[in-house]
Order: C-alpha cells, then structure tokens, then sequence
C-alpha cells in the first residue's frame, strides 16, 4: 500500500466516522480510535493523537454555530472548564504510565456508556426547582430563547456537576475523545440545566477540554502528521456534511444500527485488550 | 451586568474567531498533506509506537520545521493554530469578564488559560 491510497483510505475512513458522529450526537473522536486501531492496527498512541486533534476541529466548527443562537451559558462553561482542563492534563499524563491494554479496555466501555446515553433524549420538560445558594453565589442562573420569549432557570447541583466534569476531563485526555456524554450527564443530570443548554454549553467546552490534552499529546510526540492529516481533515469535512444532513435524517434508524456497530467495536476492543493484542 | 446588544456582539465576535482558527489550520493541514504526499510515496508503520522526533513535538521546532517548508512540521503547524483557537477563545473571554468588571469570573476563566498554556510550554 503506497501513502496515497494509505491516505484516501483513512481519509473516507474518517470522513464518515465524522458524518456519522455529527449525525448521531456521538461525535466523530469516539469512532476514530477504534477505526484506526482494529482496523488498521495502529498503535493506541498515535490513535488517540490524531482522535483529539479532530475533536477540536468538529467541537470549533459547531461551536461557531451554535455561540449565536444564545443557548450556551458562558459562566457554567467557564467555571466547569477548570475542572475538565485539569483533569485532560491528568488524564493525558496518565496515558505515559498506563499499558495499552488497559487503555483500551476503558476506552471499550467508555464506547458502550457514549452509545447506550446517544438514546437518551434528554429531559425536555422540568419543573425548575429554584434557586441554589451556591449557583446563585457564582452567577450561574440564566436564561435561554424559546417561542414565548427569553426563559430564564436556575442552575443546581454545582459540587456533584464539578465533580463528574473532572471524570469526563481525565477521560478526554486519557482517551482522545470529547466525552460528550458525560458533559452532557453532569450538566442535564447532575445540575438540571435544560437539555439544549446542556449540550450546547457541552459543546462549548469540550474544544477547550480537548486542547488541553492535545498540548500534553503534542509535547509527548503521539500527534503524527501523516496521520493526524487524513484523520482531522476527514472528520471535519464528514462533521460539517452530518451537522447540515441532521434536519432531514431518519435519525432514530441510524441511531440504532450505528450504535450496534459502536458496541460491535467497543466488545473487540476490550476483548483485544483482555488478551493482550493491542 | 451586560446588555443584551453587547452580548450579541461578542457571540459574533467569538464564532467568528472560532471559525477563522478551523479554516486556517485545515489549510494549513492542506498544504502539508499535499507537500507531504509529493514527498512520502510510502506510509510509516504505526503499528508500533516510536514517538515524533524533537523538531516536531516542540513550538519552536514546530515552527522552524515549517518555515524550511518541510511537509511535516507544516501540517504540526495547522494542528497547532487548531489547538490555538480554543486558548484564543479562552483568552477572549479573560477580556470579555474583565470589561463586565466580574472578577471572580476573570480569575476562573485565568486558571483555565493557565492550565491550558502549561500543557503547551512544558517540556515534554
């Protein structure tokens, strides 16, 4: 296999691994590793080197979008960001001192959580249950555009919010992923923000998040440039195509044959783990 | 506390900040690969993990790799400006809170930058 078709094919590869994540809500990080590791038996390393660097590009060019429609809260965002580029930079650290096996055993179950929460819609409607004494201290009650004008909420469980946005920075760093999933659990579960709040401000961190594990990566040498081209250019191109697709999709099916895939890919991957082949 | 139109403006601001950083660095990305193909008829074995030399794990040798115009720290340097454009952000909204007068936010949002630069300037 010479370099262009080694190229064109982690380039297609990518290409839809970011459609499909745009589409799904999965985002396109999670797919890439396993893609290039069972598939094209690439070291875990230099896998979730090019993964991240594509979660920043996706994260950025949805952001970008979604800042101007006024869902995201800025202040939750900036406040939780303190606990997810701490734990990335942990997480990232981390992964000098772990085995590859172990790696990838957590990544397979990370993969089955990120697919089983990809059916989760959300809880749409909420009783709002009134202000929190240290949500108020911070600032964080807000509101968010609706049909009958500017809806304002208040923003609760603020420690336990903090707390599993810590997790879901150490799993970004550690794994190359965006770790939407969790960011979207802690801040719909944990704190009660609306759901379009929670995963548009999800969105708007896990950029930051990824960066910095992506610093620590870089630093470390597990960024290749021959691969992390193919990878991040193919996972933008395929993300930008999902999120334009995403109106008109019967995104349920799609939802369901997608996820059997995931977990498809997430069994081989412990499984490989388990028996020391990755 | 900030009037809406202000808001408005610096959502602007932002999105458009963030969507300059990705089309930059794909660019950039671009060129390498495309450098990087004419140069490469064969694809690495990354079966095995070796780690990326010096030059291309580094911000300066990053830069002096690219400005030699070598395909490999061209396509470091966009995924650089693409790891730079979430910091520039952050930078951003430093300025944002300091203009609001809300210190206690100016000072999260300054923890964060900080941990994000000490993953980019320490030695790996």
């Amino acid at each position: 296999m010479n370099s262009l078709e080694f190229t064109a094919m982690i380039f297609g590869g990518s290409l839809l691994a970011g459609f499909l994540g745009a589409l799904t809500g999965l985002g396109g990080g999670v797919i890439i590793v396993p893609f290039l590791t069972q598939v094209f038996h690439v070291d875990i390393h230099y896998a979730i080197g090019a993964a991240l660097v594509s979660v920043i590009a996706t994260s950025s060019g949805a952001a970008a979008a979604y800042v101007r429609e006024g869902y995201s809260n800025i202040r939750v965002g900036m406040f939780l960001e303190m606990a997810t580029t701490a734990g990335a930079l942990a997480g990232a650290a981390l992964v000098a001192y772990l085995h590859a096996s172990i790696i990838a055993i957590i990544f397979g179950f990370v993969l089955i959580y990120s697919a089983l929460a990809s059916f989760h819609e959300g809880s749409h409607a909420r009783q709002d249950q009134g202000p929190d004494r240290i949500a108020t201290l911070l600032r964080m009650d807000s509101t968010y555009p609706s049909s009958t004008g500017p809806k304002s909420y208040h923003v609760r469980g603020v420690p336990m919010g903090f707390l599993l946005m810590a997790v879901a920075g150490v799993l970004s760093g550690l794994l190359g992923i965006g770790s939407g999933a969790v960011k979207v659990l802690a801040m719909d579960k944990a704190m009660k923000l609306p759901f379009k709040v929670s995963t548009t401000t999800s969105n708007f961190m896990i950029g930051v998040t990824a960066a910095a594990g992506a610093g620590v990566y870089l630093s470390r040498g597990y960024i290749d440039p021959g691969l992390a081209m193919p990878v991040m250019l193919g996972v933008l191109a395929g993300s930008l195509t999902g999120a334009r697709e995403l109106a008109g999709a019967k995104v349920h099916i799609l939802r369901v044959v997608f996820a059997f895939v995931i977990g498809a890919l997430a069994i081989e991957m412990i499984y490989s783990g388990f028996t020391g082949r990755i | 506390m900030r009037t809406t139109q202000t808001d408005e403006h610096m959502d602007e601001l932002i999105g458009l900040l963030l969507r300059v950083g990705v089309i930059l660095a794909a660019c950039i990305v671009l060129v390498g690969g495309v450098v990087y193909l004419a140069g490469h008829p064969y694809p690495s074995d990354y079966r095995v993990f070796r780690g990326e030399p010096e030059r291309l794990r580094v911000v300066s040798g990053i830069f002096s790799d690219a400005l030699a115009f070598h395909a490999q720290g061209l396509i470091q340097l966009g995924l650089l400006v693409l790891i730079l454009t979430p910091i520039a952000r952050v930078t951003f909204s430093v300025f944002a809170f300091l203009y609001q007068r809300d210190w206690m936010y100016v000072l999260f949002t300054l923890i964060v930058l900080a941990l994000l630069l000490s993953s980019l300037l320490r030695p790996g």
